[in-house]
């Protein structure tokens, strides 16, 4: 699965989740907690979503900012993570 | 407690008695025992009367043995006994026993700053024809609701907005900046309510209408003392002179020609009010509380613990998210605002409790989490502030998971997610509204659901900048506790503890609460306390607890503070899901109504019907939409059918909605 995927996948779930669906001008770099897109069980949505759509683990260390706090963040991740599993 | 009513043409034409009956009649679950109308050409005063004081004298409208005043009034004057003596001492005569003669007499000796002088829960409207004025006023923290609007030729007044909308010339429009307030602090900002062109008399105010002029004058406000003044001395003195204010406070409340009953939650606050009854008077008290099916609400434990201990006959209901959902539309009807918790259905089921079983007035523990430190955002803010006094401090946001141990997601929060989301910044340090950032911006959220056009009106409102502009001048002269502690007592307290979960869902039954911890008295002291003694580290209430001891059980004084909370969004979706809900949710519906925008609701609810709305903002936006909704339909759709018929109606669905 290519990353621009695994990114549009990523947007659309954010989006719906976290935006009631409402058509945003949300960029890929847009920081999640920054903008206070998603709240304290977002996060923990969002790493249910991740496991179950991409079939990936999300180990609890890696549940951090740099992994999964804006679009860009969590494909650049989710990809690295599906090709250690290929 | 009561229901009051009035017209003041400004055309010099006759008020219209059926008009005001119709008004009147609308409020008829606030005072069911008897009512009364004044007219006499320009004026109209209407009353419908709950009798707890003077039950044979105490009729209402009332006036002055020479026709020179007249009253309507709604509440408690709770030291009118002493008021009625120091008036008798003045030479003023009394025909009755009730505490409606002793605010005519106040006025009249002390004309309008009589309202110094009362101890007390009040909305009342005194019509002086000799000055041709009419004053109205309410008391100090707002127990009691009173709304006013204006017309092309009148100035109508009523405890519920639903009284003013009998009157054909009132539009029902909801005010687009008040939803805009809510939809951030839950509240509108006084004097707005949720509709446009009416608007309540803010607590603490009176307001006089003379030659068609309305005046409205604060004459008390909530107030701390500066950061250098405060009383910091040994805790058992201010300990000793705290329990003595609160027995006081009790025992004026307990005045009264019905018997009194107690709410006991469970938490510190109304076992102490339970336990300063038991030291009072001599009669087995009864005590009332809530239960719930679901356990991460339910303190039914803590209650029966409390009850035995006290030696209280209990009775409690339970309530379950089905109760809630089938309740929700008749909570609106009396709430006559949008709200963002479902805790109000509860307190709903829980005066039916307590009418049922033939009480008419209940003690409750309001206000002291408000008055004594006992809330969780001062903690929070006091947690984040320390961190941000060493912003890379590693372990100081760790303190943060202590905050809410009865919250699950939190427990289970990454640590680096957990420091994102009570981030403090330097900036976040400097704002006067440190301490409510976090809630405010959380709650702001829900404008995303707004429809497009709701949202031009709303993008360019300032709600925040509202508040900062109306902020006292000593404010930032007050340590940021006191602060903090304002921002409750001003806003959330009256505009929903004491309203929407208060006097709103008391009423609906028929029942008045009374506040001890909302003596002016009790609250003027804790103002002068420093804010080490309510909340002695991070032990919240300390002083309240150190003055109590031994006189409520150790557990329920040690135990960890749990909010008062109910089953939310998901109440809609259960098992029984409701055709109300399902309809007004509908794209048809919330397009007809125009407040949301359809698809961001189908979204929201398709995540709840998924099973895949657990989080706070989620549940918080479902009840915010579906009040909004149901607010929109019973009281501007439905208008007419619905205000001729006095009580609430069961939901004509299919009928008015979707045409």
């Amino acid at each position: 699965m290519h990353t621009p995927d695994i990114e549009n996948e990523v947007r659309s779930f954010v989006i719906t989740n976290f935006l009631f669906g409402q058509p945003t001008d949300l960029q890929p770099e847009d920081s999640l907690l920054g903008k206070g897109l998603i709240d304290s069980t977002g996060v923990l949505e969002l790493v249910d979503f991740l496991q179950e759509h991409f079939a990936i683990k999300v180990e609890d260390e890696e549940v951090i900012p740099d992994n999964l706090d804006s679009v860009r963040n969590i494909a650049t991740y989710v990809a690295r993570k599906i090709s250690c599993v290929v | 407690m009561c229901g009051i009513s009035g017209i003041l043409k400004l055309d010099s034409s006759r008020v219209s008695r059926d008009q005001l009956g119709k008004m009147i009649a609308s409020l008829r679950h606030r005072g069911p025992d008897a009512s009364g109308m004044h007219l006499a050409g320009t004026v109209g005063l209407a009353h419908a009367r709950l009798s707890i004081i003077d039950l044979q004298g105490g009729a209402q409208p009332m006036c002055t043995s020479d026709g020179g005043l007249w009253i309507t009034f709604n509440g408690e004057i709770f030291n009118y006994i002493e008021l009625r003596e120091e008036l008798l001492s003045k030479g003023h005569r009394f025909a009755t026993r009730s505490d409606t003669e002793v605010i005519l007499n106040a006025y009249r000796e002390y004309g309008e700053e009589c309202v110094h002088h009362f101890n007390g829960q009040w909305a009342f409207a005194i019509c002086d024809t000799k000055e041709r004025k009419l004053f109205l006023s309410r008391d100090r923290f707002g127990v009691r609701p009173l709304f006013y609007t204006q017309t092309a030729d009148s100035f109508l007044f009523a405890s519920e907005i639903k009284a003013l909308l009998t009157c054909p010339e009132v539009p029902a429009e909801i005010d687009l900046q008040s939803l805009d307030q809510i939809f951030t602090f839950w509240v509108t900002l006084p004097p707005r309510t949720a509709f446009k062109n009416i608007f309540q008399l803010p607590p603490g105010c009176s307001l006089t209408i003379e030659d068609g002029d309305v005046r409205v004058r604060p004459y008390w406000s909530v107030s701390y003392a500066n950061t250098g003044e405060l009383h910091d001395a040994d805790e058992q003195p201010l300990a000793e002179e705290l329990l003595h204010l609160l027995e006081d406070a009790t025992r004026i409340r307990l005045r009264s020609d019905v018997p009194v009953g107690a709410y006991l939650s469970g938490g510190i606050d109304s076992t102490v009010t339970t336990a300063l009854v038991r030291r009072i008077a001599s009669d087995r008290l009864r005590s009332f509380s809530i239960t719930f099916e679901d356990a991460e609400f339910d303190e039914q434990s803590y209650q029966d613990e409390a009850s035995a201990f006290l030696g209280t006959q209990h009775s409690n209901v339970s309530c379950s998210s089905n109760d809630i959902a089938r309740v929700f539309p008749e909570v609106i009807w009396h709430t006559e605002q949008p709200i963002i918790r479902t805790a109000p259905a509860p307190m709903f089921l829980l005066s039916k409790l307590v009418r049922e079983n033939g009480f008419k007035v209940v003690l409750t523990g309001e206000g002291a989490d408000e008055v004594l430190g006992g809330y969780d955002i001062f903690k929070e803010a006091k947690i984040r502030r320390f961190w941000g006094r060493n912003l890379k401090s590693r372990w100081r946001p760790l303190l943060l998971r202590r905050l809410y141990p009865y919250m699950e997601n939190i427990q289970r929060q990454p640590a680096a997610y957990l420091q994102h989301f009570f981030r403090v910044t330097e900036q976040d340090l400097a704002s006067p509204f440190f301490s409510h950032l976090p809630r405010w911006e959380l709650t702001a959220k829900l404008k995303m659901l707004f429809s497009a056009d709701v949202r031009e009106v709303t993008d360019n409102y300032d709600g925040v900048s509202e508040i900062e502009q109306a902020l006292p001048s000593a404010y930032r002269s007050w340590s940021t506790f006191s602060q903090a502690e304002y921002l409750e007592a001003k806003y959330l307290l009256p505009g929903y503890i004491l309203s929407s979960q208060g006097d709103r869902m008391a009423m609906a039954h028929s029942v008045e609460g009374r506040y001890p911890f909302l003596d002016y008295r009790v609250v003027e002291f804790a103002g002068k306390l420093s804010p080490n003694l309510k909340m002695k580290v991070l032990d919240q209430k300390h002083l309240l607890k150190r003055a109590v001891d031994g006189l409520v059980p150790e557990s329920i004084v040690r135990r960890p503070k749990q909010p008062y909370r109910a089953p939310d969004g998901k109440c809609f979706f259960g098992s029984a899901a409701v055709d109300y809900a399902e309809e007004l949710l509908s794209p048809d519906a919330v397009r007809q109504n125009g407040i949301f925008d359809a698809p961001a609701v189908t979204a929201l609810v398709s995540k709840f019907r998924g099973g895949r709305a657990n989080g706070a903002k989620d549940n918080m936006a479902m009840v915010a939409v579906l009040s909004t909704q149901l607010l929109v339909h019973q009281f501007i759709n439905q208008r007419i059918e619905g205000f001729e018929s006095c009580t609430h109606q069961t939901l004509k669905m299919k009928s008015a909605a979707l045409s």
